[in-house]
């Protein structure tokens, strides 16, 4: 321990006091301006007409709707991307294919692109002058403008996060385990079952918890898709929006604040299933 | 046991791929093409019908190129803060103890569950017209900056947290007994090991920030050549029946954020052979 140094602002280890507590201040300063106290005055202008405007807004059957689409997309959504991302995480880490590695950026692809980019490339495929947008005509189908390109909208952003999360946790566990039930005479089926998804369980509900998360909270790409027709193709977040347009706050706030709960819990939950990231 | 035959990956790799892993790729490739891929196809194709000449009268027309100049700067700008800020957070967060660490800890999550849409309402409720420190920033480039380092927080500070945790306090510890100073113990002998994981998290905050869309919105006020970003400018095309402009900035925006996830890919290449050199 080095001990009388009076250099400020020392980042080391066990650095000196004065050091310590400024970068703490800057950290934390940092921290209330930028993430706590905007989520917090929220809460407070939500409630700032007091608690009748609250459930008016939360009754409203706009409102309503919007969260029973949101729910809607997320419940198609988080099971298609979980199966397709434990899927090919098994795939990526367990078998040996030529093209691996490029098909493990292609997954990532995703996070790279736009959100408004997700929505215009549905309007060029699906759209009345896109690429199958004749055929959709002719036969009835709408997509642009209704809950599919909605949810095609959100798989398309959320799909990493399953294939993320689980690919680390599945290099960890190795293929002993697997192996040793094989031999035992389980069926593939059985082994999966059985052996590999009780170890890989903390990987998928991580993964599952932020899927759920973006594909409730998703507005760019579902925005443009959506074509915004209340009380028909809104979600929740477009539905903020468009109160907030409309110069109904309370609407907004009211609406925003389901959404913040929402997101405060999935981080309560995302801390619980790993704690021992926690900062210790 | 492990040891009684060679690992699997190689003896796989000698052997001729299962037909069964073929069918898995297959699988995988028609999902990613049906969800991702042809929609980005059109995108290019649309684009690309265009012809160069066009894409560049496009992407070269006053406004969109102001608002491509403006999202490249506060992009670039919101990388470096990050890059500074997260790595201060990450070492409080993992060297400092006060009360309270574990809940400050919890909420660096919160910009990657919060809705972008609530994030910028809430930044409107703060630094807006009638925000309750008098600092209004609605419809300013300030604003965008703020909403852009609130919804890209989480990531310096995320990929810096674990290196730092794993980093062994012996080498810090033998530096300043030799009568370094904490800063050079810093600058020598901590941030070398660090910067691979700095890089990656603000070349993730920039691929993030350059397509934010949805916390920018409403706080910006998206008055071109202002405060119209590039994102916003694309929405404004479709919104206007002009898909093949956006279409051509669309491209313009993959192409820089596609770049930056392969530089990133290069990085953590790069950081991974200085840890098995150590």
């Amino acid at each position: 321990m080095r001990s009388g140094s009076s250099v400020p602002a020392a980042p080391g280890h066990g650095g000196s006091r004065a050091g310590r507590y400024s970068l703490r201040t800057i950290a934390l300063a940092y921290l209330a301006l930028i993430l706590v106290l905007p989520v917090a005055m929220v809460f407070y202008r939500t409630f700032e007409n007091g608690l009748q405007p609250v459930l008016q807004a939360l009754t409203d059957p706009m409102t309503l709707h919007a969260l029973y689409l949101t729910v809607l997309i997320a419940a198609i959504t988080v099971p298609l991307n979980t199966v397709f991302g434990v899927f090919c995480a098994l795939l990526l880490v367990r078998r040996a294919f030529p093209g691996k590695s490029f098909l493990s950026v292609l997954i990532d692809v995703p996070f790279a692109v736009s959100p408004v980019v997700v929505g215009l490339s549905l309007v060029l495929v699906y759209g009345r002058t896109g690429w199958l947008g004749g055929f959709l005509a002719e036969n009835g189908i709408r997509v642009i403008f209704a809950w599919p390109s909605m949810v095609l909208a959100t798989i398309f952003v959320s799909l990493p996060f399953v294939v993320r999360e689980v690919v680390p946790v599945l290099q960890e566990i190795g293929v002993e385990q697997d192996q040793a039930a094989h031999t035992l005479g389980a069926t593939p089926w059985q082994t999966f079952r059985r052996v590999t998804l009780p170890a890989i369980r903390a990987g998928v509900t991580y993964g599952v918890i932020l899927t759920t998360a973006r594909a409730l909270g998703e507005f760019g790409a579902v925005s443009i898709v959506s074509g915004k027709i209340a009380g028909q193709t809104s979600t929740l977040t477009v539905h903020v929006e468009e109160r907030f347009q409309q110069f109904d706050l309370v609407g907004a706030y009211t609406s925003s604040l389901v959404l913040a709960v929402i997101a405060l819990v999935i981080v309560l939950g995302m801390t619980l299933l790993r704690p021992k990231e926690a900062g210790q | 046991m492990a040891s009684a035959r060679p690992t699997p990956p190689q003896v796989l790799r000698r052997t001729r791929v299962r037909r069964s892993t073929w069918l898995g790729v297959g699988l995988v490739m028609l999902y990613l093409s049906v969800i991702v891929l042809i929609p980005l196809a059109a995108v290019a194709w649309h684009a690309a019908e265009l012809g160069p000449a066009a894409i560049w009268r496009v992407v070269s027309s006053p406004d969109t190129r102001a608002a491509l100049q403006l999202s490249l700067f506060t992009s670039l700008a919101v990388a470096a803060v990050n890059a500074v800020v997260g790595t201060i957070i990450a070492w409080v967060l993992v060297r400092d103890t006060f009360p309270g660490k574990s809940i400050v800890n919890a909420l660096i999550d919160l910009p990657f569950a919060l809705p972008t849409i609530v994030a910028g309402l809430t930044l409107l409720a703060l630094y807006g017209p009638k925000g309750p420190f008098g600092v209004n920033l609605a419809y300013t480039r300030a604003a965008v900056m703020v909403a852009l380092l609130f919804v890209t927080l989480p990531f310096v500070v995320r990929s810096v947290q674990p290196v730092l945790m794993e980093l062994e306090h012996e080498v810090e510890e033998a530096a300043s007994s030799l009568g370094a100073h904490g800063l050079t113990v810093f600058r020598r002998v901590v941030l070398p090991s660090l910067l691979p994981a700095i890089i990656s998290g603000a070349g993730l905050s920039f691929a993030r920030a350059i397509g934010e869309f949805g916390s920018v919105v409403l706080i910006s006020g998206n008055i071109p050549f202002k405060t119209q970003i590039a994102p916003v400018r694309i929405f404004a095309l479709v919104e206007s029946g002009d898909s093949a402009g956006a279409a051509a900035l669309a491209v313009v925006l993959l192409l820089i954020s596609f770049g930056v996830l392969l530089g990133l890919a290069f990085v953590q290449r790069w950081g991974r052979r200085g840890d098995e050199e150590r």
